[in-house]
């Protein structure tokens, strides 16, 4: 079993904590989780600067393959922003991208053999180490909670702090029953991102640790069972990263929308 | 699952990266996917003109055959009754010269007959003289009666 060369590999059971724990520095609310900040950002760069390098060279002439496919994934998230949104806004068509991409490759580093990237860093002395950012709520709420503060700044800027208090009051059963609206709004409210961040969260999650429960099993049968996981999970990881970007644009289309 | 600092982090490095985006990624490649969009509509607007004008072109170029094939007609069509209008003037003269040299005929025959029949009369005078004279058997004198023989020729 490949897991017998991991640190941590005792007992299964302490093979999978030691694939759940992050390399973290700090204590209690201070604490850092080193790689899941190291792969987001490098993944984010990542995108940034193979988009921004196409940016750069981009010319309206016959475009290349890496243009094409930049292209692609720009029109790609235009197209999803225009037939949603209706407002007019700098900001969503980029966001949108920028979530698509980097959840997208948050997503993909679960198709990494589980193994391999623990296994290298602990040749270095790095005791821990999750490569799947979207395996840490903290990364899945990042961005569901950046989303929301999105939301809220949007409804006031639309709508005004007197619109959208009025209709945190009165939608959508009116006056008259002010503190049921203002509790189911309250309610609503707070399941955006924790739905949002919550089920990018719980599939990723999931995902992994099949894998990983895979690995557990003798080397013979691994490929059986983690070759066809690992080709459903190129479908999982595109259409997670896909709701993610869609609810998005849906929430802020919702928030630029005047009270229904 | 423990939230923590990470968080924080994370919503930075997300509202960086989407910064980022906005700024230096997405106008660039929207721009030149505008231009290229706006070059082929150029493009395309541009043959739907040409084949526009060649139409026209093609139109204008009927009409100058046409207009220069009915000028010919009308060319020919003059030319026709031209040559026509000359062939009868120059019957017409002929005709005419022909009736003046008749009648330029005519005058002559008519002189040359007068000519000959005065010539006829005085010949015939003359043998009727000597006819007279030979029936007489004598001389008659020309001159005693020359009256009466320029009576005679009148009569003749």
């Amino acid at each position: 079993m490949i897991a017998a060369m991991v640190p941590g590999a005792g007992n299964p059971s302490e093979y999978i904590v030691h694939h759940l724990t992050n390399l973290a520095v700090g204590q209690g609310f201070w604490t850092f989780h080193l790689d899941t900040l190291f792969f987001s950002v490098v993944l984010g760069l990542t995108f940034f600067f193979l988009f921004r390098r196409v940016a750069v060279r981009a010319t309206a002439g016959v475009p290349g393959g890496l243009q094409n496919f930049v292209e692609i994934m720009v029109e790609f998230a235009d197209r999803q922003v225009k037939d949603t949104f209706h407002g007019k806004s700098e900001l969503i068509a980029p966001l949108a991208l920028t979530i698509f991409c980097w959840v997208f490759l948050w997503n993909l580093m679960d198709l990494v053999p589980v193994d391999l990237l623990p296994l290298v860093s602990s040749w270095f002395g790095v005791p821990y180490l999750r490569v799947v950012p979207s395996t840490d709520l903290n990364a899945t709420f990042g961005l569901s909670l950046t989303v929301l503060l999105l939301i809220v700044f949007y409804s006031l800027k639309v709508k005004g702090p007197v619109g959208y208090a009025k209709e945190f009051l009165t939608h959508p059963f009116g006056p008259y029953l002010f503190p049921a609206n203002l509790l189911l709004n309250i309610v609503e409210m707070i399941a955006k991102p924790l739905s949002l961040s919550l089920r990018l969260f719980g599939n990723l999650y999931a995902g992994e640790m099949i894998f990983i429960l895979i690995a557990l099993l003798p080397w013979w049968i691994q490929p059986a069972l983690s070759l066809p996981w690992a080709i459903f999970h190129i479908l999982v990881i595109t259409l997670q990263a896909f709701i993610f970007m869609m609810l998005t644009i849906v929430y802020l289309s919702m928030a630029h929308e005047e009270s229904h | 699952m423990n939230i923590n600092i990470t968080l924080i982090g994370q919503m930075i490095t997300f509202a960086l990266l989407v910064w980022f985006t906005m700024k230096f990624v997405w106008p660039p490649i929207m721009r030149a996917m505008a231009e290229r969009q706006k070059a082929i509509a150029d493009g395309l607007a541009q043959a739907e003109r040409g084949k526009h004008n060649l139409e026209l072109a093609q139109k204008k170029a009927a009409d100058v055959m046409r207009s220069a094939r009915e000028d010919a007609a009308g060319v020919m069509a003059d030319a026709g009754k031209r040559a026509n209008a000359l062939i009868e003037e120059a019957k017409n003269q002929a005709h005419l010269e022909g009736e003046r040299l008749v009648t330029a005929a005519g005058a002559e025959i008519e002189l040359e007959t007068s000519r000959a029949r005065e010539h006829l009369r005085r010949a015939v005078a003359d043998l009727a003289v000597a006819g007279a004279g030979k029936v007489l058997e004598k001389e008659i004198d020309a001159k005693a009666h020359a009256k009466l023989l320029d009576d005679l020729i009148k009569k003749l």
